[in-house]
């Protein structure tokens, strides 16, 4: 049996103070106060002298209070029986199902050895136009959804959740509305995914500290799913949050902020969750699909500026569509030269002229007069972002690539289009519908 | 030895309690069970020191025991470098998967060189011969180079050779000579010894002058923004700039002898597209793999911080080590803003003031000091041998008004500045060609390439000046100063990777070619209206772009070439005044 300290030195924040001999580094203990008992975790050593971290936050906790350490680090169960069930950031069940004990895993795990990486080679397909065609997702991808507050972020990634060809779906919720919440378990729930899906969810009202907990609690199970042969689709949403309750431990504890409040290790706090995406040769996978949101809709903001040079591109949410300019897949040449002879051309194709568009539309606002092919650019936008852009669509990727040409041809002559003659031989709609 | 006992732990530091004497940057382990964990000294306050640990710290808990090894962080330098992939801690990557699979396994070192391979050893000196540190004893075979198996950089003073191994095969811990020194100590030397990694290698006679343009095949760089060989150079971009493929790009076309990356901190992904094509790519000067001359030092953005830090000294300590062999060396690290961070980090944690945007105080001096490591030297031998420095910077925000990217300007002779608005219109390679400068030079004259810039700036007003007053309002000679620098731009400073001509353009080549767009863009163009003149300049672009993809010297060349000269005559009468005296004054370059 472990000793039990009963004497609290000191409470600042969420971090409490223990003199106790023998304890190690990153080892949990539990608080018992009169509101319950809470995990801790030991962040800081000094002689005798042991700061505590306290998941459910210092709030209500006496001095008078004891403190038992269990000589272990944080430690999840790993089991199928996770499927289906939903947690909270510190791994309790958030459902009516029981408290799962058996087969402990360690959380926050040593990185994958750069020399085991495999370049990707599967797509994933998702069903929307906009990802499978224009920025195909690519298996042991780490992509961010940019998004302004507002945008509807999280019923995309409860679509993806759903549509995603993957085998598990691990949805950890940072700082999650509880509405949002609702939302996700119902909309799976109702689309039968459920079985597939496990959940880790903290929401806004839950401790600030057990936010941080999410994104490595969820990655941890991924990665032993991933090993035993698993695709695991890891959503995140939203980091921004979990970087926020970063940078508010960080204060408390009074470590010298660097940019905007951020603590300096920002970047490495992200990197070493985002790099946890990995391929295993011979086993499953990992992909985390993560949300953004940018303050003020600024790309410079520390949080979307650090996720940009981590991430492999970028998905921009912007007047709920994913926008073709600035989302960028950086993986999508690696798979979208095998799906269909007219991926590639099609994709950059149908970008230009949109591009075309734009411009049309920027005369037009300023007053210029119109040709006929200003009109005819006109006409193409509209139906490009009617028809494909809108995230309603759901359509594989062939029906897509088809719908495509109708949508060109439709507008343009096959001349107008810019595409190579022998792929307008192949794929040009015979009737045309104008 | 002297022994200590963990006081404190903060994240990846550690204060411990000594007994004996420590020295800065000392390396210690701290014992953990059966692990033990590498830190080196970094604070010494009486009888306490803070060591950053370069392993995670999880499960140190005070009062574990700590054991200094009296060494220097170093790195181990001999035959067998080349081909390497290591972390920050020269350990070898391929190697430890096999032992520990997937992951990394914390606590496990091992010994960068291999140790089953024989190397074929011709001595160079005979007993009696006196040498001095940096001198060669004999030389082995490395692929496609002879590598000097050298007196150890530590050993100061002349030595006498006692005795020296006869012409054969040895691995490279086989005894192949001793010398005794000037206090009449005797070393006994294998192939491989060690050398901190963040002292400076000086076993040279003296610095040179860095002269000879750095050929990266990369058009706006070798033509307008030069890098010297043993010159600096910085490419600080946004994300999604370029700077990686920028560098991928340049690590296999260089003209040098050796290429070593430092991936610091960034992307796992990116150093395994590195790591898996390399090997199938074929060097065009050897017609060997890639791989022969590249040595790869690993520290992705996810492996512990201290060892990203400790990264890019390994990475130019390598560097060094070839160059005292009298070969060209470039080091390109990817990303320096990462090891400036890792910096930050530790800096936090020693709790000392910080400075702009709570970066150390010291990070100026520190920057400096890393890219003073390059340089052109002269050898005892006579031969020359270099260290290039290639460093990204990947600034917050895409700024370049913040402290990193502000002291490395300071300090290197090139500045190739990615900038957003090009990426994003896919102009590759996306260096801004107005703000970035270089102080070297180039294969082609400074003063036709002032003038080509001259055209490029002119162009660029006239084309602010269009957005506001319309094209209506620009007068046909400003609009073909509009479309000479939109011609140069599109024909010239970008480049296409995919294209298998364009994608590697050779000095000769630039020369030729850049003499034939000096021509279009110095001359006086007779058209009368705008319309005509955007034609004819669409018409050349078409052109000039089939002209870079043909092949060098080939007939359809020759034909694109006579055509656009023919096309030119039509409507040029002579170059302008200011263009025919810079072409002129140039310099004799052949």
């Amino acid at each position: 049996m472990r000793k039990v300290y009963s004497r609290i030195e000191s409470i600042v924040g969420n971090v409490i103070s223990v003199r106790a001999e023998g304890v190690r580094y990153g080892e949990l203990a539990v608080v018992g106060s009169r509101y319950g008992d809470s995990l801790a975790e030991v962040i800081r050593l000094r002689g005798d002298e042991v700061s505590l971290q306290v998941y459910a936050g210092g709030r209500g906790i006496s001095t008078g209070d004891e403190v038992r350490f269990t000589g272990n680090p944080m430690q999840v169960s790993f089991t199928d029986n996770l499927l289906g069930r939903v947690f909270d950031g510190s791994g309790k069940p958030r459902d009516n199902g029981p408290v799962l004990t058996e087969g402990l895993i360690e959380i926050g795990g040593p990185s994958v050895n750069p020399a085991k990486r495999i370049i990707p080679r599967n797509m994933i397909r998702t069903g929307i136009p906009m990802i499978d065609l224009f920025n195909t997702l690519v298996e042991s991808q780490k992509l961010p959804i940019f998004s302004v507050s507002g945008e509807p972020y999280n019923p995309l990634l409860a679509r993806i959740a759903m549509q995603a060809e993957v085998d598990i779906i691990i949805l950890g919720g940072i700082g999650l509305k509880y509405d949002d919440y609702l939302f996700f378990k119902d909309t799976l729930e109702d689309g039968g995914a459920l079985s597939r899906t496990i959940f880790f969810v903290h929401t806004a009202s839950d401790p600030v500290v057990e936010a941080l907990l999410v994104p490595d609690i969820s990655l941890a199970v991924a990665e032993k799913f991933a090993l035993k042969g698993k695709r695991v689709l890891v959503l995140l949403t939203d980091m921004t949050n979990f970087a926020d309750a970063m940078k508010e431990i960080a204060i408390t504890q009074e470590q010298v902020p660097s940019n905007r409040g951020y603590p300096g290790d920002l970047y490495s706090q992200l990197a070493s969750r985002y790099e946890k995406a990995v391929d295993f040769e011979g086993a499953g996978s990992i992909t985390i699909l993560g949300v953004t949101t940018m303050p003020g809709d600024d790309v410079t903001h520390p949080v979307p500026d650090n996720t940009g040079y981590i991430t492999e591109g970028q998905y921009y949410l912007r007047n709920g569509r994913i926008e073709p300019f600035g989302s960028l897949s950086r993986l999508k040449q690696l798979v979208n030269d095998t799906t269909r002879d007219d991926h590639r051309s099609i994709m950059d194709g149908m970008i230009k002229l949109y591009a075309n568009y734009r411009e049309s539309q920027e005369k037009k606002s300023m007053g210029f007069r119109m040709s006929e092919w200003d009109d005819k650019l006109l006409k193409y936008g509209e139906l490009f972002e009617r028809s494909m852009m809108d995230l309603s669509v759901n359509i594989p990727l062939e029906e897509a690539l088809d719908l495509g040409w109708k949508i060109l041809a439709d507008c343009f002559g096959p001349e107008e289009t810019g595409l190579k003659t022998d792929l307008i031989k192949q794929f040009w709609p015979r009737e045309a519908v104008r | 030895m002297t022994t200590g006992k963990v006081l404190a732990i903060n994240g990846n530091m550690v204060s411990v309690t000594v007994s004996g004497d420590v020295s800065m940057n000392e390396v210690g382990y701290i014992v953990l069970g059966e692990k033990r964990l590498k830190a080196e000294v970094i604070r010494i306050r009486g009888d306490q020191a803070e060591l950053q640990v370069f392993e995670i710290t999880r499960g140190i808990s005070v009062g574990d025991p700590v054991e200094f090894t009296g060494e220097l962080l170093a790195v181990e330098l001999g035959p067998g470098l080349l081909t390497t992939i290591v972390d920050g801690l020269q350990n070898p990557l391929p190697e430890l998967a096999e032992r520990s699979g997937f992951f990394l396994e914390r606590g496990l070192y091992l010994q960068a060189l291999p140790r089953n391979k024989t190397w074929h050893f011709t001595p160079t000196v005979k007993a009696g011969d006196t040498v001095v540190r940096g001198d060669a004893l004999g030389h082995v075979p490395e692929g496609i180079f002879e590598h000097w198996i050298m007196v150890p950089f530590g050993i100061f003073g002349s030595c006498t050779v006692v005795s020296v191994a006869p012409e054969g095969d040895y691995n490279v811990d086989h005894e192949i000579a001793t010398v005794k020194d000037e206090r009449g100590e005797t070393h006994t030397l294998t192939m491989v010894f060690e050398w901190p990694v963040k002292r400076a290698i000086d076993a040279y006679e003296e610095r040179l002058r860095p002269e000879v343009p750095m050929v990266t095949k990369v058009r706006i760089v070798d033509t307008f923004l030069p890098v010297a060989r043993g010159g600096t150079y910085c490419i600080p971009g946004p994300f999604g700039a370029g700077k990686t493929v920028l560098q991928q790009i340049t690590s296999r076309n260089a003209d040098v002898d050796i290429v070593i990356i430092a991936a610091c901190g960034e992307r796992a992904g990116e150093v395994v597209e590195t790591l898996r094509e390399f090997p199938e790519l074929t060097d065009p000067r050897t017609g060997k793999s890639l791989m022969e001359r590249t040595v790869i030092i690993c520290n992705t953005s996810s492996m512990p911080v201290a060892a990203r830090e400790a990264s890019v000294y390994t990475a130019v300590t390598i560097a060094e080590y070839y160059r005292q062999m009298g070969l060209n060396v470039l080091l390109l690290a990817d990303s320096t803003s990462r090891w400036a961070q890792a910096m930050r980090e530790m800096s936090g944690r020693l709790e000392e003031i910080p400075g702009e945007e709570a970066f150390p105080a010291y990070l100026e001096s520190v920057i400096a000091a890393f890219y003073e490591r390059a340089g052109l030297v002269r050898l005892r031998t006579g031969a020359t041998g270099s260290v290039t420095i290639g460093g990204t910077v990947s600034p917050a925000g895409g700024n370049f008004e913040e402290p990193v990217t502000q002291a490395t300007l300071k300090v290197v002779g090139a500045f190739h500045g990615l900038s957003r608005a090009r990426s994003d219109a896919r102009k590759y390679p996306a260096i801004d060609p107005m703000d970035s400068w270089s102080k070297y030079n180039g294969t082609v004259d400074r003063s036709m390439t002032e003038y080509a810039r001259g055209v490029l700036f002119r162009g660029d007003e006239v084309g602010q000046m269009m957005k506001v007053v319309g094209e209506e309002g620009t007068a046909v000679e400003d609009y073909i100063l509009y479309l000479k620098s939109d011609f140069l731009d599109a024909v010239y400073l970008q480049q296409n990777a995919f294209d298998k001509v364009d994608a590697a353009v050779g000095t000769e080549r630039q020369r030729h070619v850049f003499d034939l767009l000096y021509q279009i863009l110095g001359s006086h163009i007779r058209i009368e209206s705008k319309e005509e003149a955007r034609t004819f300049f669409y018409q050349m672009r078409q052109k000039f772009i089939d002209y870079n993809s043909a092949e060098w010297e080939s007939e359809e060349f020759r034909k694109l070439e006579q055509e656009l000269r023919e096309l030119l005559g039509t409507v040029a009468s002579g170059l302008e005044r200011a263009a025919q005296e810079a072409y002129d004054n140039r310099g004799n370059y052949a």
